[in-house]
């Protein structure tokens, strides 16, 4: 008896399983065909990591005089430093182009400290960057007031101008989406049809066309005389498309928020917009955060599509350069140099989306 | 008990405060306010459109086009009518789509799965090629495949080749194409008898299944019948069918199939940045499944390839398909990207071209976005159809 309940001390696990070898054998020989499938995965990622490390490292060339110093096979990131000016500003004049890095810092000030939670007057400026930043960064951009030289739309571009698209559309997008979001789930019914119209049609058709909509027919709906700027139109082109987007995203949301807080609302006697307004977009619009970053990543990316009405946004300059006879074949490079721009702001807020949906999941929705 | 009666009449509600009277005046104003933006709108473009000579209504689709189109896959020349090139352009949308469609479907369930292995460099491989693809804008990938990838292939003189009858050069990629002779159409003929006798196959397994729980063994017979049977037949009726091979000729190839350069990058691109998304469904859909309902298969006796296929496949798929439609709907409406690069798809072909020559710009983006709303609502009410097939069923 006494031997069976003897304590013994545990055994260390087998070797096999400890350390390197052991992680090894567990998560990538643990059988025939995973060890078939990582000899296999492991031989391409070799055969062409190695040619795109050469390439765009130990061939490339970042520094010399001109467009001659880049006489190797490898990558010319000479070419992107030596345009970069003209990636980042389009045709803005070189001598006001503080006005613009003003811009870039006020945007950086107002929303990066928003990825870091216990940052001091975190709240404060995220409202500064919802309302009065968007004005001040109209004057400073746009200039021709408060004695700012004007510069016209059309020397607009660059990253800048994909910004200012970006940014424009958000900023619009949300309320438009939201007011289309309450009619969808109004109960008159003509409010209801008009918003799910609007909705679905936008939603159907390509952002291509709705983008040749706003330059070729925006033009044709007006009267006589008045004209927008191509910016604008492209940009109420993006609005009018995202918002449709924006208002499902929101639907979501008021669909998310039980009953009784509805029939609360109700109980205390608040009208519609109080009730709207106080108890249930608050909720809602906390729920769908994520979702609304995700159109956000969407829209970003989406902004690229101006380059075809004729715009100059950051792939458009690009695309502008990378045909000049001065520099030969380069098109690889600018691509690349324009990815890793987008990847950044997108996979940056991707991450930023996941981050707030763990942490905003606090069972609210109805399962 | 309450005997109070309330003699005083209820206080007269003022007209304005009353919810309905303010519902129905809303709605009106509301509707009043759309229609007559409509009818500002419309009186501006009718007004701009005379001032600009430009006639109204759909008589431009029966005159002549004039311009010639690179890929079409209906007989088309420059002397046939604009309503013809606006057929040109719709095949060519849904071929590219459809094409897309299968290609992301393949590759973004191929991503979806490995993200999910156990190996950990293929899932850390799929993750990569996700996050990757899905956060670079479609545009830039579209032309990074056409004019830094396939421009710099070789020429074709110095082709890529597989086997020599496969051809990659920097004009496209040269397929072999098959000549049908006669007798051909009982190869055809076999291979619809192997698929309908699999079909009904597959119903009495499934019949059989459910009466006695035994089923009938499917996939071998089933392969047999589709690959073995036609594959007889041919022998049989003597080789109908035979490959004719793309052969240098002077700069360029001749005969076999050739997938032009612009059609090959925007290929590429939709079916590279769709599946990244794809992957995503596809991996949330199968962790959806509670752990638990693997666990109970596996206690009842089944084994992993039937845990699989009767459990966690059928309930994965009710969380996919919804998202999964949304991509498809996405991929039909990124292929009007085509237009950056010069495959003559819809937008490129009717809104582009032909806008520019007839300006008719009212009729021809209204026809084009009708085409758009069309395919989308098609593709959402089939796949609703299928969603209702495998929704939950509670009892």
């Amino acid at each position: 008896m006494s031997a069976a309940s003897e304590h013994h001390p545990d055994l260390p696990p087998p070797r096999r399983q400890l350390g390197v070898l052991g992680w090894l054998r567990r998560n990538l020989f643990s059988t025939w065909y995973n060890s078939l499938l990582t000899l296999l995965a492991g031989y391409l990622l070799v055969r062409y990591a190695i040619p795109v490390i050469n390439w765009a490292l130990v061939e490339a060339r970042f520094a010399g005089a001109d467009a001659s110093a880049c006489d190797t096979e490898g990558a010319c990131w000479l070419f992107v430093r030596e345009r970069l000016g003209f990636f980042i500003y389009g045709f803005y004049p070189e001598a006001l182009r503080w006005r613009v890095n003003i811009v870039f810092v006020l945007l950086a000030a107002a929303f990066a400290p928003q990825l870091i939670e216990r940052f001091p007057g975190r709240r404060w400026l995220g409202l500064f960057g919802l309302t009065a930043f968007p004005v001040i960064a109209l004057v400073l951009i746009r200039g021709g007031v408060l004695g700012l030289e004007a510069v016209p739309t059309a020397d607009w571009g660059g990253l800048m101008l994909t910004l200012v698209l970006a940014y424009g559309g958000i900023f619009a997008a949300l309320p438009v989406g939201t007011v289309l979001a309450l009619g969808r789930r109004s109960d008159m019914p003509v409010i209801r049809g008009l918003s799910v119209v609007f909705i679905e049609v936008w939603r159907a058709v390509p952002l291509i066309t709705v983008l040749f909509m706003a330059s070729v027919m925006l033009p044709l709906f007006l009267p006589e005389g008045v004209n927008f700027d191509k910016l604008l139109r492209a940009l109420i082109g993006i609005i009018m498309f995202q918002s449709a987007y924006m208002a499902e995203v929101v639907r979501g949301g008021l669909q998310a928020i039980p009953r009784g807080q509805y029939e609360a609302a109700d109980a205390l006697g608040l009208g519609y917009w109080r009730k709207m307004g106080l108890v249930i977009l608050p909720q809602a619009l906390k729920l769908v955060i994520p979702g609304i970053v995700n159109t956000f990543i969407s829209l970003f990316k989406d902004t690229s599509l101006v380059l075809i009405i004729g715009l100059f946004d950051l792939l458009g300059t690009v695309q502008a350069t990378i045909i000049d006879p001065a520099w030969s074949d380069v098109a690889t490079e600018g691509y690349v140099f324009v990815a890793a721009v987008f990847w950044v702001f997108c996979f940056g807020l991707s991450r930023y989306s996941q981050d707030l949906e763990r942490k905003l999941d606090t069972g609210h929705r109805e399962r | 008990m309450n005997t109070t009666t309330d003699t005083t009449p209820p206080a007269r509600r003022r007209p304005w405060r009353d919810p309905r009277v303010r519902a129905l005046t809303f709605q009106a104003l509301a509707l009043a306010a759309v229609v007559w933006f409509g009818w500002t709108l419309l009186d501006n473009t009718l007004t701009n459109m005379a001032e600009r000579g430009i006639s109204t209504g759909f008589g431009f689709l029966d005159e002549p086009a004039g311009f010639g189109i690179l890929i079409t896959l209906i007989p088309y020349d420059e002397t046939m009518t604009y309503g013809r090139t606006f057929l040109v352009g719709l095949l060519n949308t849904l071929l590219v789509s459809g094409l897309g469609i299968a290609i992301a479907t393949v590759l973004g369930f191929t991503v979806g799965i490995a993200r999910l292995s156990s190996n950990w460099l293929i899932a850390k491989l799929a993750l990569a090629y996700i996050e990757i693809f899905r956060n670079i804008p479609l545009l830039l990938q579209i032309f990074f495949w056409y004019f830094a990838v396939l421009q710099n292939l070789p020429s074709p003189r110095q082709s890529v080749t597989v086997g020599e009858a496969v051809f990659v050069n920097n004009r496209g990629l040269y397929l072999p194409e098959p000549i049908f002779q006669s007798g051909a159409g009982w190869v055809a003929a076999a291979l619809a008898i192997g698929i309908a006798a699999t079909v009904v196959l597959a119903r009495l397994a499934k019949r059989r299944q459910d009466r006695t729980g035994r089923g009938l063994p499917v996939l071998w017979p089933g392969l047999t019948l589709i690959i073995g049977l036609p594959a007889l037949v041919y022998a049989l009726a003597g080789t109908p069918i035979t490959w004719q091979l793309p052969a240098l000729q002077g700069f360029n190839f001749r005969g076999g199939m050739a997938v032009l350069p612009e059609l090959a990058a925007l290929l590429t691109a939709l079916a590279v940045y769709t599946a990244a998304f794809i992957a995503e469904i596809v991996r949330s859909g199968i962790l959806s499944v509670d752990p638990g309902q693997v666990e109970a298969a596996r206690a009842l006796g089944l084994r992993p390839r039937l845990t699989l296929r009767l459990v966690v496949i059928p309930q994965a798929m009710r969380v996919i398909i919804p998202p999964l439609t949304s991509q498809y709907l996405n991929l039909t409406k990124n292929s009007s990207l085509a237009t950056a690069i010069g495959y003559p798809d819809l937008v490129a072909v009717f809104m582009g071209t032909t806008l520019n020559q007839t300006g008719q710009a009212v009729e021809i983006v209204a026809m084009t976005m009708a085409v758009y709303l069309v395919i989308s609502l098609s593709i959402s009410s089939l796949m609703n159809v299928y969603n209702r097939a495998v929704a939950l069923k509670e009892r």
